[in-house]
């Protein structure tokens, strides 16, 4: 079993469309969607949901106002800014921001009169489901949740038991824009990643930085330009950075109208049409799933 | 006054939006700043190339164990939320990158045998692109935690009220997005006419609705998707702010680094519009 996760640094390059696509491929595989904060592949594979289960981040403070005496040690000691001072009739009200508490609990265990207490909630909620091409592993983290990088670890560890007792040879992960927390959490332990680009002074600078990132975990990295005939030019400055810091480049897509219309019907692009978009991300999913893993 | 530029989903024109406002208002003759959050990775400066001054290193702090002091009692490890240290028979373990800074661990080590040291998650950055204000972070490469950074960007960017400050969001609906935003006076969501746009705006707007900010969508792209967008926020009574279309042409133009509103008369009158909109916005909710 070979797990294969498709980032990109920038947003909007194209990670999803591959993914769906990879995952109607596959045949053989799990899906799993590790932008858990907007996550978009439900709307091209219609997972019907099998199994629901609740995310808890970490609990977060509250303050009792019976037993709070006003003595402010709690603002003293956090160092998040979750703690607001209000004045009400002449005499101080602390209270939490929950937006901005951290759950470290330093305030609980500092409160001199054990009013704080630590309130575990549901931030978020994980699926398997089932589509038509396999199963599907997903997750939606609640608005203004932290912690997207231990719900993306668990949507990765229950895509990749699915994968097991199936015995499917394949975990394609779709994972979040960025370098940070939740990338890290979608790259740690794949066999591969699969960068997709577009040749935009932002597309490259993003691409060089999350190139990076996969590095420095020590993933191994290929690469593919999307939309690479919108410049030419910096297409060539792609291949040749790629080169020079030994990257394949699997593939070039063409900009096409037709990955928009697909969107639009919610259908993997390769399953909707046969075009030069579709024969090259065809030709891409080969190369990769027949080089056996190191 | 402070604008947030945000949406869900990445790659919808965040920075588009962001870099070519801030000309437009520095055009106008307004003072103008511009931050660029996204500190995972920051691209206005593609856009506006600013003279950045030397960049400052940010860090936060983390435990660091004094073992002529320690008597491995394991309090430390018993407060620390985070696992990010483990006490074993002779030896304390910190784990760094686990580690959130909130100084629980030294706070409460009866001994005295913690402190704390700086550790480095990134660099902010500032600078002027011809008359803007501009600071950005970069995250280190590795480095999971960007809120820290995040905060120090806006320490440094928003300084007085005289100015209009831009602010570039990173994508996303979690806490690194609600950093960014908060303060702000309004929010401008932008996204693009298909159905991964529409997913991701309606999570924005829940967002954004949850720190009551009031705020407004730009349609970027208009025209490659269908009118899901357009039908939501009529129901929702959202404004639509401005609109830009799709073309090969901005597609390029943007593939070079050429803010939008250098390709093309119309797209200085679509930032008028844009501003002064979120203007009789601002005004009328007060």
């Amino acid at each position: 079993m070979r797990q294969i996760v498709i980032i990109s640094g920038k947003g909007g390059t194209g990670k999803t469309i591959i993914a769906a696509s990879f995952a109607a491929l596959a045949k053989n595989g799990v899906a799993a969607d590790c932008d858990v904060d907007a996550a978009d592949l439900y709307l091209l594979l219609h997972p019907e949901i099998k199994e629901r289960h609740k995310f808890k981040g970490l609990p977060k403070a509250e303050i009792n106002q019976v037993k709070c005496t006003g003595c402010g040690r709690c603002l003293e000691v956090c160092r998040f800014g979750a703690v607001k001072k209000q004045v009400h009739d002449r005499s101080p009200l602390f209270l939490i921001d929950p937006l901005s508490c951290e759950g470290c609990k330093v305030c609980y265990y500092a409160c001199p009169e054990d009013a704080i207490t630590m309130t575990e909630s549901v931030s978020g909620e994980w699926f398997i489901s089932e589509t038509k091409y396999g199963p599907m592993v997903h997750a939606r983290l609640g608005i203004a949740e932290e912690n997207s990088g231990k719900l993306v670890a668990i949507v990765r560890e229950n895509a990749r038991s699915v994968a097991l007792e199936r015995g499917l040879d394949f975990v394609i992960v779709d994972g979040p824009p960025g370098i940070g927390c939740p990338v890290i959490a979608s790259l740690s332990g794949v066999d591969l990643a699969l960068i997709v680009t577009e040749p935009t002074l932002s597309g490259i600078h993003d691409m060089e930085r999350v190139i990076d990132v996969a590095r420095h975990f020590g993933v191994k990295t290929v690469c593919l330009i999307n939309k690479y005939d919108i410049n030419l030019e910096n297409s060539g400055n792609i291949e040749k950075w790629c080169e020079r810091n030994k990257i394949p480049v699997l593939g070039r897509i063409p900009f096409d109208n037709s990955v928009s219309e697909s969107v639009v019907k919610g259908i993997p692009i390769v399953e909707y049409m046969h075009n030069m978009v579709t024969q090259r991300i065809k030709e891409v999913w080969w190369e990769i799933s027949e080089v056996k893993g190191e | 006054m402070i604008v947030s530029i945000a949406s869900g989903k990445g790659g919808t024109g965040k920075t588009t939006v962001a870099t070519s406002l801030a000309l437009y208002l520095n055009g106008k003759g307004q003072n103008t700043v511009i931050l660029d959050c996204d500190v995972e990775e920051p691209d206005s400066a593609l856009f506006l190339k600013p003279v950045l001054n030397k960049p400052k290193t940010v860090d936060i702090p983390v435990p660091t164990v004094d073992f002529e002091r320690c008597t491995y009692c394991g309090r430390c490890a018993e407060v620390c939320a985070y696992n990010a240290i483990a006490v074993a028979k002779k030896t304390v373990l910190v784990f760094p990158e686990l580690c959130h800074g909130c100084g629980g661990c030294a706070l409460f080590c009866p001994e005295g045998a913690i402190s704390e040291v700086g550790r480095d998650i990134g660099v902010v950055e500032e600078g002027d692109a011809s008359g803007i204000k501009f600071v950005q972070g970069q995250l280190k490469v590795g480095e999971p935690m960007a809120v820290p950074l995040i905060r120090e960007v806006k320490r440094r960017g928003i300084k007085e009220n005289k100015e209009i400050v831009i602010i570039d969001v990173p994508p996303g609906t979690s806490c690194p997005v609600i950093k960014s935003v908060e303060g702000s006076d309004f929010v401008i969501l932008v996204t693009e006419p298909t159905p991964f746009g529409l997913n991701d705006l309606k999570l924005a707007v829940e967002t954004v609705k949850k720190i009551s900010i009031p705020f407004g969508v730009v349609i970027n792209k208009d025209g490659i998707g269908d009118s899901g967008v357009d039908l939501y926020c009529e129901l929702e009574r959202i404004p639509i702010l401005t609109r830009f279309p799709f073309s090969r042409e901005i597609a390029v133009a943007y593939s070079k680094g050429i803010p939008i509103i250098d390709a093309g008369v119309e797209f200085r009158q679509k930032f008028e519009e844009l501003y002064d909109t979120i203007l009789s916005i601002i005004q009328g909710g007060l």
